[in-house]
């Protein structure tokens, strides 16, 4: 259960990311949880993708064993810490940007 | 088919790109604060990545891979993974954005 464990500490470092660090609180705000609903069936698909063609192979001794579409269940919590630390410091730069200056090109 | 992988990337890429032309998301067109989001996040994901190769927490068949290893034997196709992936999370984000602009994101 090594991924499983380190999937939820990604999980929860980006949640520090986006809550204290950068303070962009996206897990607040409707407009990322809608994206992330979008991004999630899509994720679902390629990870899908990635295990049914196994393409990827996991040892079963580093995963719980639920899996969801072929893929484990750590894939979503993997998927999810990569999509919030992307779309927190997508919006940390644009909000730095859109104060250092009053251009309207951020 | 060794371009098994590369075409799951490359069809996230075809399949996001209308966000940018129809929804006009302008997320390409702001290349520079693209990377500046993408590459730490891809940085971070694939040292992970590397270090579960490592410790034989998954492994990729090469029937489906181009070939191309990078150090720490990650595939091409993993690195090209943190940067697409990211990439179309930005897009959607901003297609919810272009949709729904009254719903504040913080960089307003």
């Amino acid at each position: 259960m090594t991924y499983t464990l380190s999937a939820l500490l990604g999980v929860v470092a980006a949640g520090v990311l986006d809550l204290i660090v950068l303070q962009t609180r996206l897990l607040r705000r409707k407009a990322f949880w809608t994206a992330y609903a979008i991004v999630l069936f899509f994720q679902l698909i390629v990870n899908g993708l990635l295990t049914g063609l196994k393409i990827v192979r996991y040892d079963s001794s580093t995963i719980i064993g639920w899996r969801i579409a072929h893929a484990p269940v750590e894939d979503i919590a993997f998927g999810f810490a990569m999509a919030l630390a992307t779309l927190s410091l997508w919006v940390w730069l644009g909000r730095r940007a859109a104060r250092s200056t009053t251009h309207a090109d951020r | 088919m060794r371009l098994t992988y590369l075409l799951i990337l490359g069809g996230c890429l075809i399949g996001t790109a209308p966000l940018e032309i129809f929804l006009h998301t302008r997320v390409y067109a702001r290349l520079p604060r693209l990377a500046a989001a993408i590459v730490p996040v891809a940085l971070v994901f694939g040292a992970w990545d590397i270090g579960a190769i490592a410790a034989d927490w998954w492994h990729y068949d090469p029937r489906y891979l181009v070939g191309v290893t990078l150090p720490g034997k990650l595939p091409l196709e993993e690195l090209l993974f943190f940067l697409v992936i990211p990439t179309c999370a930005v897009l959607t984000l901003e297609a919810v954005r272009a949709r729904k602009p009254h719903w504040l994101i913080g960089d307003e």
